[in-house]
């Protein structure tokens, strides 16, 4: 496989990779980072990559292993993400100012889930795949992905709504 | 669109229950319509997903870095073989040129011993002439 093919191939999922990635490690250069390493990790397995039915579910599968563990070798280390001084940097979500305060609590609510709901919640409710493609992601059964999503989803309703009424109380 | 038709599709939303295409119902209601009052909390919610799928990863991929230091590592090499072999090559031109001007003096130096060796030939002859007279004068004063 050439260079330019195997361009081809990866491109159309670069930014899946990177929004997973750092959905799981938090801080965009460790995104960054990941989607490199990932990159690298792909072309050298290139000659391979035919043999599977979608390198897209491969490269996501191994965009979640390799970010559990760098989560993992972090916590070894005793380095630990801090979320409360984490900022999204130059991005569109401070368009929309009236909204931008809820937008980022649901950001937060988010990176509060287990890391397998997020990732369901990353894959199905940003990227919009369906759920026989996150199964095969997460090699669990698609009705094991929709039990989890729709615990995740109703908990991050939930926390949302107590947050809004907080919000109308306050006022 | 009604905003029950909304509520019944947020159920099955949360229930897992929806197609992609129901959820594409949502977003759509959510992000370009104005929203029911009892339902804002939601647009939070899907603006978010909305925004989330615009962040893009802009680096560029490097697939190539090991590579391209080989090149570099081969034209560094082919550089410093090239000079060696030029002051090699100069070297070995100087050591001749030596060797060359060496050859000429050590036959200049010939030429000179062989021509004083003549001298010295001729001297010979003298020697002889000066014993004879030495002859010739002991027998006068004997």
């Amino acid at each position: 496989m050439k260079q330019s093919e195997f361009l081809n191939t990866v491109m159309p999922f670069k930014d899946k990779v990177y929004r997973l990635a750092k959905r799981l490690l938090v801080s965009s250069e460790e995104a960054e980072d990941a989607t490199q390493e990932l990159f690298m990790k792909l072309w050298n397995r290139k000659d391979k990559l035919s043999s599977y039915k979608s390198v897209e579910a491969f490269a996501m599968t191994m965009t979640k292993n390799y970010c559990f563990d760098r989560l993992k070798s972090k916590q070894a280390s005793n380095l630990s993400l801090i979320h409360s001084n984490y900022k999204e940097n130059g991005t569109s979500l401070d368009r929309k100012t009236e909204l931008n305060d809820s937008v980022s609590i649901v950001h937060q609510l988010i990176a509060k889930l287990p890391e397998n709901q997020r990732i369901i919640i990353q894959l199905r409710d940003v990227e919009e795949y369906e759920y026989e493609e996150i199964s095969k992601v997460l090699d669990i059964k698609p009705t094991a992905v929709r039990v989890a999503l729709s615990r995740a989803r109703k908990t991050i309703r939930e926390q949302l709504i107590k947050q809004h009424n907080y919000g109308i109380n306050q006022n | 669109m009604e905003s029950i038709k909304i509520e019944q599709l947020l159920e099955k939303y949360e229930n897992a229950e929806t197609s992609l295409h129901e959820e594409a119902v949502l977003k759509d209601y959510f992000n370009n319509s104005t929203v029911a009052p009892h339902l804002q909390e939601y647009q939070a919610l899907f603006g978010y997903y909305a925004e989330s799928k615009k962040e893009i990863y802009s680096k560029p991929i490097q697939l190539n870095t090991k590579k391209k230091n080989w090149k570099w590592l081969s034209i560094a090499a082919s550089v410093v073989l090239l000079f060696s072999v030029y002051t090699g090559y100069e070297n070995n031109q100087e050591r001749k040129e030596a060797r060359i001007a060496f050859e000429n003096t050590q036959m200049a130096f010939k030429l000179l011993s062989k021509n004083m060796n003549k001298g010295t030939a001729a001297m010979a002859y003298l020697g002889e002439y000066e014993t004879t007279t030495n002859k010739i004068f002991k027998q006068q004063i004997k």
